[in-house]
């Protein structure tokens, strides 16, 4: 068995098959595979018995639920008002700077994605950004350097 | 008009709860009928943004006749500049899984949900050791609930209750017509209360100190206290515990730089006060007597003199045209048109007087937006665009 089809199957075993059960179904395809390719929705849609239509407009709708392949890091700096004031944009020419890559693009080695996302709910800390589900906060370039170069050496 | 309402702090949500049980089953002991009423008379409104009277909402929700109903805790926080939610979580949680449980004996529902959002899964390891030692001692008392969390996916518009329903639905998290109200076909078309985390941590509040504990900070119609995350040009950004009603003036006075040139009072959804405005606008619900009263989820942005104002605007129009959910006209391309339109105002591809035409928009979809999204973009847009207009043209 193709193991993308049987994460899929796994994961409908532990959460069930209904509908309301699509969104934990996703996120657990997400978090092995970092990104729902459009083979993983159809075999959501199959296995749940669901038009692949209805997967896809869920999966789609949902920012942290990506379709697009990813890297091994997800990189999300916010960029919603505090932390634009607060310094973000010298944060991101920091990360594009040391990657070498623009938002939106994945290293050439898939280590690090690079995005920006909307509020993180750290605007007394701002600049804030999260690694996967790690935050970080009160960036600075030099600081984003270190916390990067620390990723790397993982 | 000059508010003479001082800021006032309270310190009750975060106050030690070792005492959770006694709590729970004090409460308990008492009929919904009591409770219910306890809430009513303690005049708690929802702390979410939009003010719901709680104790109508738990009474709506329980006079339903069905045997399968629901709890739900609101914690998509999402609202720029608010990030109080997480840190009640974090902090106290079990007073909020206790009040999750009073509710469910009050309205008769054996599960509550919290509905994560996606940004906060490090949040889950803590919270679900929680949930376990609560369900635990519920068991012991013989108490029939249990609590589930579900996790968001990044999603702003997941806060609208019942986008959050859809959402928990495995839908795309899109808000439903109302009426139907959720208090009488929410999850899964079955009766459902859904309140804001902070909400709940009050009504813990209010179960062990009775109502008029709460009903004696504030002021008329904004009873109780709130947690403010205050953020931007301040020497001291946190949350505060801080009672309804200060004047805006006494809040720059403590929080301010020395130099604030306006505050955004509710996030983006909210509403832009401007320094000539500090000392006629008070913090708190509508229908107060005297000056303008602003309703708040808490988020108290503050700008100086240092920001333009149109970089903020652009701010959360970008915002909003990436959060909009996209399923009703005036909201989808209502914020487009927002975001491009100031924008060539700003490159002067359009003139001035654009501005008009574009405030006759947020008025439009004041009117016609499905929810709350489409329709409160008008608060931000019209108190920038009003107040700061010169600075959207040169």
């Amino acid at each position: 068995m193709n193991p993308v089809s049987e994460l899929i199957k796994n994961l409908a075993d532990q959460h069930g098959r209904e509908r309301h059960n699509l969104l934990p179904i996703l996120q657990g395809v997400v978090e092995q595979e970092k990104y729902l390719s459009e083979f993983s929705m159809i075999e959501i849609a199959r296995e749940l018995g669901l038009p692949a239509s209805e997967v896809y407009g869920t999966a789609t709708f949902y920012s942290f639920l990506e379709h697009k392949k990813m890297g091994k890091y997800i990189i999300r700096i916010c960029k919603t008002i505090t932390c634009s004031m607060k310094g973000k944009n010298q944060v991101l020419l920091a990360i594009e700077d040391m990657l070498k890559i623009s938002v939106g693009e994945t290293t050439s080695d898939g280590t690090f994605s690079l995005l920006q996302t909307n509020c993180l709910g750290f605007c007394h800390k701002a600049p804030a950004m999260l690694v996967n589900n790690e935050v970080f906060t009160d960036l600075t370039p030099e600081k984003v350097r270190e916390i990067l170069s620390s990723y790397l050496k993982k | 008009m000059t508010i003479s309402y001082q800021l006032k702090r309270a310190d009750f949500i975060f106050k030690n709860e070792n005492d959770w049980e006694d709590v729970l089953n004090k409460s308990i002991s008492c009929s919904a009928t009591e409770l219910i009423n306890e809430l009513i008379s303690s005049e708690l409104k929802g702390r979410g943004g939009a003010g719901f009277p709680t104790g109508l909402k738990w009474k709506l929700a329980a006079e339903v006749d069905e045997p399968t109903k629901y709890v739900i805790c609101n914690a998509d926080e999402g609202e720029p500049g608010t990030f109080k939610d997480r840190e009640i979580l974090t902090m106290v949680p079990f007073k909020v899984l206790t009040a999750m449980a009073v509710c469910g004996y009050v309205i008769g529902a054996k599960d509550g949900y919290i509905y994560l959002r996606g940004e906060y899964l490090f949040l889950l390891p803590e919270l679900n050791k929680a949930i376990r030692e609560f369900e635990y001692y519920c068991d012991e008392i013989k108490l029939d609930f249990r609590i589930h969390i579900f996790m968001g996916s990044g999603a702003y518009i997941c806060g609208e209750e019942t986008a959050l329903i859809e959402s928990m639905e495995g839908k795309r998290g899109e808000p439903r017509n109302k009426p139907p109200f959720p208090s009488n076909s929410g999850y899964m078309n079955k009766p459902t209360v859904i309140n804001n985390v902070e909400t709940l941590a009050h009504t813990y509040t209010i179960f062990k100190y009775g109502a008029k504990r709460f009903y004696d900070l504030g002021v008329q119609y904004s009873r109780g206290s709130k947690l403010f995350s205050v953020s931007g040009d301040t020497p001291k950004p946190g949350i505060y515990e801080l009672e309804l009603g200060m004047s805006l003036a006494d809040f720059v006075e403590e929080f301010g730089d020395g130099d604030t040139k306006a505050v955004q009072v509710g996030g983006a959804s909210g509403f832009l006060v401007p320094r000539k405005r500090f000392a006629e606008t008070a913090i708190g619900f509508q229908g107060k007597l005297t000056g303008i009263s602003l309703p708040t989820g808490g988020s108290m942005m503050l700008f100086n003199s240092s920001r333009s104002m149109f970089n903020v605007l652009d701010n959360y129009l970008e915002f909003f045209r990436e959060e909009s959910c996209g399923q009703c006209t005036p909201c989808r391309v209502g914020c487009q048109q927002l975001l491009m339109g100031i924008k060539a105002v700003k490159r002067g591809e359009k003139n001035a007087r654009y501005l008009d035409k574009l405030l006759r928009l947020t008025e439009t979809m004041k009117l016609t937006a499905k929810c709350g999204l489409g329709q409160s973009v008008a608060n931000s847009f019209s108190s920038i665009v009003e107040n700061f207009r010169e600075e959207m043209i040169y």
